[in-house]
This record gives C-alpha cells, sequence and structure tokens, in this order.
C-alpha cells in the first residue's frame, strides 16, 4: 500500500474478495543528511500514514517492510549506471522486476503468504488450459500492463489486480470516497519517486560526472563539442550548442549516444526513425510463443503511455558478448539469443535501455530492454559507421550480482 | 485472543489510575489560581508530587512534571548542558535510548558539544573503570554525564551508584535515565545523589528520569527528579511554574493519575519474585523450543541479579526480529524487536552494535517482556506459538537486502 488511493481501493477488494490480506508499505528511500540512519523523508512518512489510515478503515494488519538497501541497488543504482552508459533506464518496470515482484514477493511467499496484490490497472486472466495471462486493463486510458511486461510466469502466478476491471479512475476515487478513504482526491503520482523535485536531469546531473566529448554527424565528422554525453537524450533538438548549421539548413536532432567512446551522434529528423529494435535481456509474460525462432505478428509498445505499433518479433542466435553475459546466454556455447523486433512502420522516440513491450491484442506477450536500434533511413556515406555499431552491450558497474 | 508481551514499551494503565484520572479532571480550577478552586487543584497537584516524590525518595520540590520521559531526558541533557556553559563535554554511554542519543547529537550539531562515548561491555554494561579512565583523562570541559539506570533494550542494569560517586568527586552532574528501570527495580534518589555528601557541590547525580505509563499511568506525564544542588537552563519558558524549570499550567488530572499507579508499586522486591520466576522459565523454554537463541544481556543469577526482572532479549540467528514479530502477531501475540522504530520499521538495534556484535544480530533480535499482569498462560502461548513462527522466519531468512538478481 503505497499511500495512494489506487493500492487503497485494491487491498479493500481484495478482502471483499474473501482474501486473509495484510497491508503492506514498502520503505524505498533514504533521504541524506539525517541524523539516524533509516531517517525518512517527511513525504514518505506522510505515504505511509496514509496507506496506515486506508489499512485501519479497512480493518487489516498493517505493516512497514524496508527494502531501501535493496531499492538503492537494483533500482536507484541500476538507474544511475544505465543512464551514465548512455541508455535511457525506466525505474518503475525495475521496480516492478527487482522489488515489487521479487524481494517483496519473495519475502512475502516466505513469510505464508500466497500473492502480492496491488492497484495495477492491469488484468490477469487464465486461458482454456489454465495458463494465466496478463492482458490490458479494460480501461485502456489508465493501462498499465506495460510497465508489468517484465513479469514472469511464475511472478504472475502469484500477483492480483484487483481494478484491472475498472472503467475509470474516476471510479476507483468515488470507491474510495465511499469507503471514507482520506486519499480519495489525493493527487496521482507522475515523477520517480527517489527524485523529489521531479528535477530528473538536475538529480542525474550530480551523481553522474560529466567529461566534455565530440559531437559528430552520421559520417563520423566532428560538429562540435558537449560537456558530458549522458547528459543527451535520443531525439533531443535543444542544447546541442553547434556553431555550423546543417548544409541543408535543418535542424539536427540527437541520434546516438555512444558512452564509451564520449561522443554524441546527430542528424536530421529523420534519421530518429528506427526500423529494427533488439535486445538480448527479454522475457515471456506467462506462456511463451510455441517457436519464438519463427518470426510471429504482434504489436510492439516502447513507451507506458505510446501507442502499440503493428511489428514482426523473432528470437535469433547471436554470438555472446565477451563479457556480462546477458539473461538468455547459454553457459559456454559462445552464443547467446537476442528478440528482434522489426516495426511494421517506423517508430520515433526509442532509445537504448528502454523496454519494449510485445502485445498480442490485449494479452502481454513479453518484453525485452532494448540494447541496440537500427535507423529506417540509411547512411549517405558508405565509409560511415552504422547506427549499430557500437550499441550499449558493455558490462556497467550495475549492482547485479 | 491477544496476549501482550510488550510491556516495556507501555504497560495497561491500572483500574485505580484510570479512576483517579477520570474523577481528576472533573475538578476544575488551575493550581497557580489564588481563589479556592485554584487551592484546590493546588492541593490535589502537591499531594500527587508527594507520591511520586516518594516512589523514587527525593524531596517533593524536586519532582518536575514533564509531558513524559523524553522531555524529562532533553530537559535534563541540555538543561545541564546549557548552564554549565562553556563546558562542552558530554560522557554518556552507547547504547542509551533514542531521547538521550537524539538530544547528544542534536547538541553536537547545534551547540558545540562534544560527545564521549563510553564503551558498553558484551552485556551490556557500563564498566565503572572505563568510567573512571574517561574521567582521569582531564574533566575542566566536561558538562555532564548521562546514563540509563537500566537497558531498556537487553534490561542490563547500571552500577548508576558507583559511576555517581565517580562523577561527584570530580563535580560532574549525572542525569540518570530510569525511566525503564522505574517501577521494576528500588530507585532512591536520597542515596543516589548523596545528599548532604560534603563538598559534592553541583557533581553526583543530581537529576533522574522517569515516566507514568511505564508503571500503569498514563501516557503524557513523566517528572525529571532534579536535586535542589542542581542549576539547570529551561527547555520551556513561560508562567514559570514548577520552580522556573518548566513553565506551562500544571495537569493536575495526570499528576493525579501518575501518584495513582506510583502508589500502587507497593514491595517491589517481593514482587519481583514472581516476575523473575515467570520470566526465568521464559528463558528456559525459548532455549528449548530454539537450542540456537542466544539470550542477551546478563544471565538472570537468581542472587544479585543484574537485569530488570520481566525483561527477556534474545537473538534468532538466521531471522530477522522484523519477520518474528510479524508472524508472531499473527499469531495474536505482541512482542518487540526492542529497537527504535523509525516509520514502523525497527532498525537494527544500536544496542547490540554497541555490545559489539554484528549487523546481522542486531536485526535478528525479539525483546519480551513482562508485566504485573503477566500469567504462566501467557509465557506458555508464546513458547506454543514460537517454533512455527521460527521456522518460518528462518525460511525468510535475512536476504531482504541483499540484491539476488
Amino acid at each position: 500500500m503505497s499511500g495512494g488511493v489506487d493500492s487503497a481501493v485494491a487491498a479493500a477488494r481484495a478482502v471483499e474478495a474473501g482474501h486473509e490480506v495484510v497491508g503492506v508499505h514498502l520503505a524505498l528511500s533514504r533521504m541524506p543528511g539525517t541524523l539516524r540512519t533509516g531517517s525518512r523523508g517527511c513525504c514518505t512518512i506522510e505515504d505511509s500514514m496514509d496507506a496506515q489510515r486506508a489499512a485501519n478503515i479497512i480493518g487489516i494488519p498493517y505493516y512497514v517492510w524496508d527494502f531501501s538497501e535493496r531499492f538503492k541497488l537494483d533500482v536507484v543504482d541500476d538507474f544511475i549506471a544505465e543512464y551514465a552508459a548512455g541508455r535511457t533506464p525506466n525505474p518503475c518496470m525495475r521496480c516492478n522486476e527487482r522489488i515489487k515482484f521479487a524481494a517483496l514477493l519473495d519475502k512475502a511467499l516466505d513469510l505464508g503468504f500466497d500473492a502480492v496484490c496491488t492497484g495495477h490497472y492491469a488484468s490477469i486472466q487464465t486461458d482454456a488450459a489454465g495458463n494465466r495471462e496478463l492482458h490490458r486493463a479494460s480501461a485502456w486510458a489508465k493501462d498499465q500492463s506495460y510497465v508489468l511486461g517484465v513479469l514472469t510466469a511464475e511472478q504472475l502466478a502469484h500477483s492480483m489486480f484487483p481494478l484491472g476491471e475498472t472503467p475509470s479512475k474516476a471510479e476507483v476515487r468515488a470507491e474510495a470516497a465511499e469507503r471514507g478513504f482520506s486519499v480519495a482526491t489525493k493527487p496521482d503520482s507522475y515523477d520517480i519517486c527517489f527524485i523529489p523535485d521531479g528535477d530528473t536531469r538536475g538529480w542525474l546531473a550530480e551523481r553522474v560526472p560529466a567529461t566534455a566529448g565530440d559531437i559528430l554527424d552520421r559520417e563520423g565528422n566532428t560538429l562540435g563539442r558537449h560537456e558530458g554525453a549522458a547528459a543527451f537524450t535520443v531525439g533531443q533538438r535543444k542544447g546541442l550548442q553547434i556553431g555550423t548549421p546543417a548544409a541543408d539548413g535543418k535542424p539536427r536532432f540527437v541520434l546516438e549516444v555512444r558512452p564509451i567512446t564520449n561522443t554524441v551522434v546527430v542528424g536530421p529528423k529523420e534519421a530518429l526513425a528506427i526500423g529494427l529494435i533488439a535486445g538480448s535481456k527479454f522475457t515471456w509474460t506467462g506462456l511463451p510463443p510455441e517457436h519464438p525462432g519463427i518470426a510471429f505478428d504482434c504489436d510492439v509498445q516502447i513507451r507506458a503511455h505510446a501507442d502499440p505499433v503493428p511489428a514482426v518479433a523473432q528470437v535469433v542466435s547471436i554470438p555472446a558478448p565477451a563479457s556480462g553475459a546477458p539473461d538468455n546466454a547459454a553457459p559456454d556455447s559462445g552464443r547467446t539469443t537476442e528478440l528482434v523486433i522489426t516495426p511494421r512502420e517506423p517508430l520515433t522516440g526509442v532509445a537504448p535501455g528502454q523496454t519494449a513491450v510485445l502485445y498480442v491484442g490485449t494479452r502481454v506477450l513479453g518484453q525485452c530492454t532494448i540494447d541496440r536500434t537500427v535507423s529506417a533511413v540509411p547512411v549517405p556515406s558508405a565509409e560511415a559507421v552504422p547506427a549499430a555499431a557500437e550499441p550499449a552491450l558493455v558490462a556497467v558497474p550495475a549492482a547485479r550480482a | 485472543m491477544s496476549i501482550y508481551l510488550d510491556h516495556a514499551a507501555t504497560t495497561p494503565m491500572l483500574p485505580a489510575a484510570i479512576e483517579a484520572y477520570v474523577d481528576a479532571m472533573s475538578v476544575v480550577g488551575n493550581p497557580a489560581s489564588i481563589h479556592s478552586q485554584g487551592q484546590n487543584a493546588k492541593r490535589m497537584l502537591e499531594e500527587a508530587r508527594e507520591t511520586v516524590a516518594r516512589s523514587v525518595g527525593c524531596d517533593p520540590i524536586e519532582v518536575v512534571f514533564t509531558g513524559g520521559g523524553t522531555e524529562a531526558i532533553n530537559l535534563a541533557i541540555k538543561g545541564l548542558f546549557w548552564a554549565r556553559a562553556p563546558r562542552r563535554g558530554i560522557l554518556v554511554p552507547g547504547g542509551e535510548h533514542h531521547a538521550t542519543m537524539d538530544t547528544v547529537e542534536w547538541l553536537e550539531r547545534h551547540d558545540g558539544a562534544e560527545p564521549g562515548w563510553l564503551p558498553l561491555d558484551g552485556t551490556g554494561r557500563v564498566d565503572p573503570a572505563r568510567v573512571a579512565d574517561a574521567l582521569a583523562t582531564g574533566t575542566d570541559d566536561v558538562a555532564l554525564l548521562s546514563l540509563l539506570a537500566a537497558n531498556n533494550e537487553v534490561g542490563t542494569l547500571q552500577p548508576i551508584a558507583e559511576i555517581g560517586e565517580l562523577a561527584a568527586a570530580h563535580g560532574i552532574p549525572v542525569h540518570v535515565d530510569a525511566v525503564s528501570a522505574y517501577g521494576q527495580v528500588p530507585i532512591d534518589f536520597r542515596a543516589l545523589s548523596g545528599a548532604g555528601r560534603a563538598g559534592s557541590a553541583g557533581g553526583g547525580i543530581v537529576a533522574l528520569s522517569v515516566s507514568a505509563h511505564k508503571i500503569g499511568g498514563p501516557v503524557g506525564i513523566g517528572a525529571l527528579v532534579l536535586s535542589r544542588r542542581a542549576s539547570i537552563v529551561p527547555l520551556i519558558h513561560g508562567g514559570g511554574q514548577q520552580r522556573q524549570v518548566r513553565s506551562g499550567t500544571q495537569d493536575v488530572a495526570a499528576a493525579v493519575a501518575f501518584a495513582a499507579a506510583a502508589s500502587a508499586l507497593g514491595d517491589l522486591p517481593a514482587r519481583n519474585v514472581r516476575l523473575r520466576a515467570l520470566r526465568d522459565r521464559l528463558i528456559v523454554g525459548v532455549r528449548s523450543a530454539v537450542p540456537t537463541a542466544v539470550l542477551n544481556g546478563p544471565v538472570p543469577d537468581g542472587s544479585n541479579e543484574q537485569r530488570l526482572p520481566g525483561n527477556a532479549h534474545f537473538t534468532f540467528p538466521g531471522c530477522e526480529g522484523e519477520s518474528l514479530l510479524f508472524l508472531l502477531d499473527a499469531a495474536g501475540i505482541s512482542v518487540s524487536t526492542g529497537s527504535a522504530c523509525q516509520a514502523g520499521i525497527p532498525e537494527p538495534s544500536h544496542v547490540l552494535r554497541a555490545m559489539g556484535r554484528s549487523e546481522a544480530e542486531a536485526r535478528s533480535a525479539l525483546r519480551i517482556t513482562l508485566g504485573r499482569d503477566s500469567t504462566d498462560a501467557d509465557v506458555d502461548a508464546f513458547l506454543a506459538a514460537l517454533p512455527a513462527a521460527h521456522a518460518q522466519a528462518s525460511r525468510a531468512g535475512m536476504n531482504d537486502r541483499v540484491s539476488t538478481r
């Protein structure tokens, strides 16, 4: 129970469905600069109190579980490391993958619970053979199945999302008010929870050392200098500070961030169109496709609120990188697998580090963390470095054991 | 069914205290008013003060009522520190209650205090020889010494009389945090403070904190026993009540209820015979149910016991104390990890850390504290629930904070 309205209503519905329910609030952050280790910011204490008041009203026991150290290692440090490696991570997905449906679920199962129930807007359905499937919420506007794409069959078997069939958020708020929850009108949370003022760039700038480097065009020509590659995002137009205009006079956009050489590649807007995305860290949400090695039709969604786009996907065998063996590497085979997704129309706003979630209709099929992208627009010059020549496949000093 | 075994956190209010509280609340009158109704309120207040004074062996004028133990401790430490300016040193053992630790650390950050942390031995005891060592290194800059009479987590009784004498010899005032000892073991402030001792001036034990709700009185009132010879700077300014030390209209009803609980303490040594026997049965039962459990604090030896009579404190290697607490709660049994809570999360025990134990051990602790109402059936219920809770908590293990992926 986060202290928000969704988890409060989810808990109440779980009780009414006949489950034995215990409210658990996750303590996830530690504010620096306080005297006692373990001291937390006032906003977190307020959230915790809101959650407890809702639990009181529902009439269920309530506890706070401290996952702040794991959260720091698995989510915050990972976020910083991914960013430093030139990628665009999604910390909410990391939190679902490693905290809510991993650390929390593991502890809960060990302590005798059966499932984790959250206020996510997504739906779990069971197919004819009894296999659990994750589907979009019935209200697409609130659908959160994207951030749950990281769940595996095992995690799905121990998850409950009582809000999945609710027509609208307004209905959840009305129900919360009816139930007497003080959080009925509490605003939704938008920003990354561990960046209190919402200034993600500023927060990251304090934590990732910046080194000046070159800004290149797609052909490899140096156009200018930057103050630190990690500060740039694919698709960014402003703040490039390139003195000479492009030959065609059109604005230039960041196409690629290359942390190894500390360079930023810029080019015309058309070059942002991505014709292929691929990643070696992929999972299936429930049953995998019958023949993942044979190209199959699906839809791909690359951000929480992006539209799904028709695509063809396929698992292919690739040489394993020298270090940092990805999840699907077979031991000692020297090869690993990669999920390659070809959208039927080029996608924009795609960057390595983001998660591509695959759907079949409303069903979430699986997901992969994007390692590399290929522009739909070929590089004009023959000697040019292909866009995918330096995929961000380096081992990052992330906190993954 | 709910079994309460967390009497050190707070203990049920005595029926006599509730009755006295309610009766006194219907009496109108500010004890500072001059008219007859004010005087009546004042009479009730001063009778209460006399009763509380008797329970700690001091003169009534030495009892300063506060809003609780934490306020009393803040008043003693900050008040003595400020009164002893420009001295900056505060001698204080590790493993004190947070009311002391955080006050000392606040003074360090904001007021130039220089804490001198005194070590604890493996049983949580402050060795007077180490205090003597600290005093031998020079005392000109020491403002005060503050220590617990009994550790609230592991129940260790401290040699306060001996340490008080050592400090008195150097003219250093001592505050004793007796919140957890009060109502458990006899306290004789007159003897501790060496009243009438020649040449002690403002040194030795001059202040002692107690709280009403630890003895069956209400939450929200405590007292600082403050020797006449102590000089102190107040925290709260206003109407000048209580020797100008603690301004604010005095809470007559709470004081009366406090006194009702204090007068019901009776003969502690006699009462403790039963409590110790019950506690010792609990300790034997825990060791038999979970042979790996480690009793923390002094081993009860029956004769010259160095441990609070109602306190049992264990580490359960390989278990989170928090998990045990949760599982026992689900079984209807209320216990504590003993350590401080921040936003509902037990912290690793800083007391065990100060006793030289590891971080893992400091997270594996469980405190079971008995009170005057505790019965054999309560202990039996705890011992019956423990094996299953322990088995389950062992399964959950200690890996909460370690990434497994």
